[in-house]
């Protein structure tokens, strides 16, 4: 795979050194096991796949929780 | 006759709390357990990255497991932000589809834009979801968002979180009559006696949350709050004395008065 320069996620620009997948990035990100989810592109990536899909450079990602409100 | 049933569930009560604007999670399941919700509303965000991962969330403090969570779309100003937020929302709850929809159209009143609101409707119902739907207390716009297949329709009954509620029974009793699903009072509500007022119309719930949360004592309000939907409900299937603007009626006998 080639390395990977730039993904966005939630608006911000980060780079990684390395390719990952959605699973990886969930992982250095500090919420694995967390109740997240996650559209790539504006497709959601259902948790059964987060292990599956690699990450290309360029690809948009948000990364969602749930908060407080009405 | 005492439940209310949303998209083939039944439900004990017919309070719906949101879970926004409390001092922490403890206050927030506090006031959740007082007011005795089963259905309890949430908002969805993106995550701080960077931030600590660690911190508790949310649904640690209110489990899908113990309550119906509704999740919202509270901040969306068109149609495909509305269904996007709502399709990460059904990721985020491993599939439920009960969803609460809100397309707003002005950020300083935060009335609903109801052509984006019928608009998201259509596409939320058509991918399965179950659409609870924020809206204005128009009857017509209300039977639309029926028609489309909305499980609940949700008139405000004044603006978000100004309290200052029931400002216009005549057309929730409109809205009500009309109605061949629930109909819940959305936003507006500032005390128990609005909250009672509108199950006295004929309302089959209610949904607030800054009335309780911004209170004095937000776990003593959430109760009041609860006994303010039964005494309506239970007012309501009473069926009310009719109003007699030009006769008294004594309660007392009018005979047998001392002296006569």
């Amino acid at each position: 795979m080639p390395a990977m320069p730039e993904l966005k996620i939630n608006g911000e620009s980060r780079h990684f050194p390395d390719p990952l997948t959605v699973a990886g990035l969930i992982e250095q990100l500090g919420y694995a096991g967390k109740r997240i989810a996650v559209e790539r592109n504006g497709e959601i990536v259902p948790k059964s796949q987060h292990a599956a899909t690699a990450l290309v450079a360029g690809d948009q990602l948000e990364i969602v929780v749930a908060v407080g409100g009405g | 006759m005492h439940q209310l049933t949303i998209a083939g569930k039944a439900y004990r009560s017919r309070l719906l709390v949101g879970t926004g604007k409390y001092k922490d999670f403890a206050e927030t399941r506090a006031a959740i357990d007082a007011s005795g919700a089963e259905i309890v509303t949430v908002a969805v965000r993106r995550v701080n990255i960077g931030q600590d991962a660690s911190q508790p969330s949310l649904l640690d403090a209110v489990p899908p497991s113990q309550f119906t969570i509704l999740p919202n779309t509270a901040g969306c100003y068109t149609a495909d932000d509305a269904v996007r937020t709502l399709r990460l929302a059904r990721e985020l709850l491993d599939g439920h589809p009960l969803c609460k929809l809100e397309v707003l159209g002005d950020p300083t009143n935060l009335f609903p834009n109801m052509p984006e609101t019928l608009k998201a409707a259509e596409t939320l119902v058509k991918e399965g979801f179950e659409v609870m739907v924020y809206c204005a207390d128009d009857p017509i716009q209300c039977k639309m968002l029926e028609e489309i297949g909305c499980v609940a329709v949700m008139p405000l009954a004044s603006l978000i979180g100004s309290g200052m509620g029931i400002v216009n029974p005549w057309n929730l009793r409109l809205i009500i009559d009309n109605a061949k699903v629930p109909i819940i009072v959305d936003a507006g509500v500032g005390t128990a006696s609005d909250a009672t007022i509108a199950m006295e119309l004929g309302c089959d719930g209610v949904l607030m949350n800054t009335a309780i949360a911004h209170a004095k004592d937000p776990v003593l309000m959430a109760s009041a709050m609860k006994k303010g939907i039964e005494a309506g409900r239970e007012a309501f299937l009473a069926g009310r004395m009719a109003r007699k603007y030009y006769s008294a009626d004594p309660s007392s006998p009018t005979t047998g008065l001392i002296g006569s």
